[in-house]
């Protein structure tokens, strides 16, 4: 075990932390609106790497304009779901709404099993995000670099949104008091679509980097990253969106770290994350960035 | 007006006789469409459904086939046979395409004594022991030791590393036969890694195949894995040769790997360049007539397994399951489109394997193995 390999793993996990945290960003925001967690988040990921799929592959688009498309169109996906979905529950028991949000991901994924197939297609690479920088025994991919630097402007994109703007004073007020914010003439539902438009994106731009960097696209593919992402939300805080940027960070690291230190692991890859939301739940189920429960 | 009515129902009768003689023959195939291995379900489909344009029907009866998506998963596998056995009374199933889906589904088929024949089912279990369930594929064991013997032998390897799909019965199993024929011929294992079924990520595992350094990297896995653990290798800087089993024949291994697949060796069931019998020149056209693609291996197992079946029928005289069964286990020297098929007396056949390679983004044949 010498440098180079912890190192090199270091830059693993860095960056499969990154694209948790993406997902896990969304995940956070909408909970701490509406109290809902949204299973059908992961499914979004898919959505938005099929739209890149078609877009790049069959109908020859440059890439920006595609990517572009996909944010947009998944962020607008994202409102329909919410409006369709969610928003006729707002008043009853939160549980009707979690089990709404599981009906809508069977919706999405089975949705894209008939449309389009079960057979995983190849996300393409454009060439930008292609090659690596190599220093003696590491190996740093170029994407790794991307993700790593688009993730960093996104949060800091999305703090500022909810601490500097009236719509994120409006998004905290509502996670702090929901029926008052109501009565203080906010408009909720505008608030609440603005949340999932802007966690749907993020989930769009994690989608589309996951399949960058794991090119095999096929309908449950949003499945087990939406579960690490929520997994990643719970580690960090649920409703913090730096919680979400940090469980996801530890969640990749731990991932990579953990299997690569015990390789007899490595079936068990998944059982780490679960070991993880477990543990948290027993012993601090606020999370590292939430607020101690009252005694 | 006696007369007018028994005319009348004896004209009736004369017009519903073609209906009785032309009672289907309901055979069912229960394949992964969907989920983790839907390529060889639906490439298998495919080779039935052209099967069925060169055979329709059977003892004067047409063939009647009956489809369930198994979502490449044990439950719905066991789940749809028991559907193809209690709702549509099939006489004779196809399926499935994997060890692990046809092991589930053939505990309802052997009590309920429905011969089944699997087109590429190669874990030994599958028919060990049971009376009723069948393959046209060659077994597991036999594809362990030749891809060592191909590993020591042709392609130089004293030293090996492993890395398979711990939740496949298929891919546990050929890796330890692999293991045990390499180490026998004097190879050493150094590294043996693990994943699930629908893992993306191999970097863990391809940093410590990469860190023992071996001669040859054996990966008895599915196509989207095996592709997957090829590119983040070569991107990783791992470029020993990669050996890979039967499950790697799918387009998607070349469609997802790209570059990195370039030379990856595998031992296979079926290349359309080995073709010998004239029912496989037969259906070499028509399949290509008929679908515009090549022909692959899984659909032309799948081709055979229903050629097999209806050889059998037509040899039992009825559509008996006990008699098909009988007929079944009695073929030999049945002229498949993979070749000569004799079924032995443990459900077996005695079939040549093929090893195939990839080559400018294409499977390329390289040489039969007789058994």
């Amino acid at each position: 075990m010498d440098l180079a390999f912890v190192l090199q793993q270091l830059i693993f996990g860095v960056t499969l932390g990154c694209l948790y945290s993406l997902i896990a960003i969304g995940y956070t925001m909408v909970y701490g609106v509406i109290r809902l967690i949204n299973f059908a988040h992961g499914d979004l990921l898919m959505v938005a790497a099929y739209i890149g799929f078609f877009g790049i592959v069959i109908f020859h688009l440059p890439w920006p304009v595609v990517f572009g498309i996909s944010i947009l169109l998944t962020g607008v996906l994202g409102i329909l779901i919410d409006r369709g979905a969610y928003k006729p529950l707002r008043n009853s028991p939160r549980i009707s709404a979690l089990i709404t949000a599981i009906g809508v991901s069977f919706l999405l994924e089975n949705l894209g099993i008939v449309i389009i197939g079960g057979r995983p297609k190849s996300f393409p690479r454009p060439a930008l995000f292609e090659g690596d920088l190599r220093f003696d025994q590491l190996i740093l991919p170029y994407l790794s670099l991307w993700i790593l630097g688009i993730t960093a402007v996104l949060l800091i994109l999305v703090l500022l949104v909810i601490h500097r703007t009236q719509v994120g004073m409006a998004m905290r007020a509502l996670s702090r008091d929901f029926e008052t914010v109501r009565l203080m003439g906010v408009d909720v539902d505008r608030v609440i679509s603005f949340t999932f438009v802007l966690g749907s994106s993020l989930a769009a731009v994690g989608g589309i980097f996951w399949c960058m960097k794991y090119p095999a696209v096929e309908p449950f593919m949003g499945v087990i990253p939406g579960l690490k992402a929520f997994v990643a939300a719970v580690l960090g805080g649920i409703g913090s969106v730096s919680g979400a940027a940090l469980g996801g960070l530890l969640l990749g690291l731990a991932e990579v770290l953990i299997v690569a230190i015990q390789p007899e692991w490595s079936g068990y890859r998944d059982a780490v994350a679960f070991t993880i939301l477990i543990a948290v739940l027993l012993t601090r189920p606020t999370g590292i960035m939430g607020e101690e429960l009252p005694k | 007006m006696l007369k007018l009515v028994s005319v009348l129902s004896l004209l009736c009768l004369a017009l519903a006789a073609p209906g009785w003689a032309s009672q289907p023959i309901v055979i069912g195939a229960y394949l992964p469409m969907t989920g983790g291995v839907a390529s060889y379900g639906q490439m298998a489909w495919s080779g039935i459904a052209v099967a069925k344009k060169v055979e329709p029907n059977v003892l004067g009866r047409p063939v009647d086939l009956k489809l369930v998506d198994t979502k490449s998963d044990k439950v719905d596998a066991a789940n749809a046979v028991s559907r193809l056995i209690e709702r549509d009374k099939v006489v004779a199933i196809i399926g499935e395409m994997i060890s692990g889906n046809t092991i589930a589904g053939s505990d309802h088929a052997e009590r309920s004594a429905i011969p089944m024949v699997s087109p590429t089912a190669t874990n030994p279990i599958v028919t060990q022991n049971k009376k009723y369930i069948f393959r046209v594929c060659f077994i597991d064991p036999d594809q362990g030791k030749i891809a060592a013997k191909l590993a020591k032998d042709q392609l130089g390897a004293k030293t090996a590393a492993l890395i398979y799909d711990i939740s496949q019965d298929y891919c546990v199993a050929l890796a330890s036969f692999f293991k045990n024929e390499f180490t026998a011929l004097g190879g050493k294992i150094l590294a043996e890694t693990k994943f699930k079924t629908g893992d993306r990520d191999f970097t863990p595992q391809v940093s410590r195949i990469k860190s023992v350094n071996p001669d040859i990297i054996y990966a008895p896995i599915y196509y989207t894995e095996c592709a997957l653990v090829a590119k983040q290798a070569r991107e990783m800087g791992l470029n020993k040769p990669i050996l890979t089993g039967d499950g790697a024949q799918a387009p998607e291994l070349l469609s997802l790997g790209g570059s990195a697949v370039e030379d990856v060796y595998f031992t296979a069931h079926f290349h359309k360049d080995m073709i010998d019998t004239p029912r496989g020149k037969k259906f070499l056209e028509l399949y290509k007539k008929e679908t515009g693609a090549e022909l692959d291996a899984f659909s032309a197992m799948a081709a055979d397994a229903y050629f097999i079946i209806l050889d059998a029928i037509k040899r039992a005289g009825s559509d008996d399951s006990k008699k098909i069964r009988e007929a079944l286990s009695s073929t030999k020297d049945f002229e498949g489109v993979t070749g000569a098929i004799t079924i032995k007396p443990d459900g077996n056949p005695i079939k040549a394997m093929v090893v195939n390679k990839v080559k400018d983004g294409a499977f390329v044949y390289v040489t039969t193995i007789k058994p």
